[in-house]
């Protein structure tokens, strides 16, 4: 007979064991906030669709001050997502040869992170010119 | 200056089956000097303090990636990893995570090497060529796309730094993934449709959730998250094209 018994560890909390755990948890949780926020944004479509007063009532409400708290605390949380998407992003690709050299990680976020900072910066000027 | 011998508190998890219902922690005081691994303190221990702990080593260089384990909750090989680091606070060492223990630091490698026999680690020729024929020509791109992922010891530090195979050990893991990848990488290499089978399968790519914690453990730069997630693009356009191409979805 066999003296073999091995012992298998339980998983319970496992994400509570390494910061690096607790940092991809963080990152996994930020995708709540993004469907929150586009529910918002879907309600005011909504509104849109049921006249002017509706609308701005929606706008008139998002500057609340609950709503200013929310907002806020969006603003981090999505600035974490954009963080840690792309920073895990250069796994995502194939080995790229640019002039004979390996494209590097970081060339990867970092050119992630710039163009989301354009994108936003192009999005509010546009705000900005229509208003 | 001589290195004076100083003193440090090693606890160990230990399992004997044939006695320990569950796993018990063991204390050990080991003198140590700076240039002293954590798998030198373990011999310590075995040597002249408790002859019947058990844990693997070979090389002591970390080549041969048989004495992984967790030093203070991190996947490490032991032989690569110093006691110095540790001092004065101590440092208290696991079997890998995730992975069965068998006894005291060594767990149970079945799985892992189950999965690897299952993934064809050989080149599968493009071509079949004769001798007169010559050798296989490839360029040093060519090399370097598969190159990195050829570097993977066996050591299995990955696996204990996969949640998802943790959670569930029918998910093929980043180690043998990587080398799946290694091999369809290689110009060489014409055996992907065979190996695409198991990298395509929900048990394959798939498992993983990019977590991304063994491309950081990796003692050899193997970098097995990426191995899997660029592999994910190709999978899915599988996915969707099989509907389309003839006799594509019996596949
Ligand atoms: S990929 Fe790295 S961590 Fe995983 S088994 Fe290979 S060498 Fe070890
Ligand atoms: S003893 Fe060989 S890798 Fe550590």
């Amino acid at each position: 007979m066999s003296a073999r018994r091995p012992y298998v560890r339980s998983m319970d909390g496992w994400w509570k064991r390494d910061a690096y755990f607790i940092s991809y948890m963080a990152r996994e949780v930020t995708a709540v906030f993004v469907a929150l926020y586009a529910i918002v944004l879907l309600f005011g479509v909504v509104r849109l669709s049921q006249g002017e007063a509706a609308f701005n009532g929606w706008l008139q409400y998002l500057t609340t001050p609950w709503m200013k708290v929310f907002h806020l605390i969006v603003l981090a949380v999505f600035c974490y997502h954009t963080w840690s998407w792309f920073n895990i992003m250069p796994k995502t690709m194939p080995i790229i040869f640019f002039g004979g050299k390996r494209l590097q990680p970081g060339t990867i976020t970092g050119t992630g992170l710039v163009a989301s900072v354009v994108a936003c910066l192009a999005v509010l000027l546009i705000v900005r010119g229509m208003s | 200056m001589a290195d004076t011998e100083k003193i440090i508190e090693i606890q160990v998890l230990r399992y004997r089956p044939e006695q320990d219902k569950e796993p018990v922690l063991q204390s050990f005081k080991v003198p140590f000097t700076d240039d002293m691994s954590v798998l030198q303190g373990l011999q310590y221990i075995k040597d002249f303090l408790d002859g019947t702990l058990s844990f693997r080593w070979s090389c002591r260089m970390a080549i041969c990636g048989s004495c992984g384990m967790m030093v203070d909750g991190k996947p490490k090989l032991s032989c690569k990893t110093f006691l110095r680091e540790y001092y004065p606070q101590g440092l208290r060492v696991d079997a890998l995570a995730h992975l069965p223990i068998e006894r005291d630091l060594m767990v149970s490698v079945e799985d892992f090497v189950t999965k690897l026999e299952s993934i064809k680690p050989y080149i599968i020729p493009k071509e079949p060529r004769t001798l007169e024929q010559g050798e296989y020509l490839q360029t040093p791109q060519q090399r370097d796309m598969y190159e990195q992922f050829s570097s993977c010891i066996n050591c299995m530090l990955c696996y204990a730094a996969c949640p998802q195979y943790g959670l569930n050990p029918s998910f093929t893991g980043p180690g043998i993934l990587a080398l799946m990848h290694r091999y369809n990488a290689d110009s060489r290499d014409g055996g992907q449709a065979e190996r695409n089978e198991l990298g395509y399968a929900d048990e394959g790519y798939w498992g993983c959730t990019a977590v991304g914690y063994c491309s950081e453990v990796c003692p050899k730069g193997v970098d097995p998250a990426n191995a899997i997630n660029q592999n994910k693009m190709a999978s899915a356009i599988n996915y969707f094209t099989r509907f389309i191409t003839p006799g594509g979805a019996e596949k």
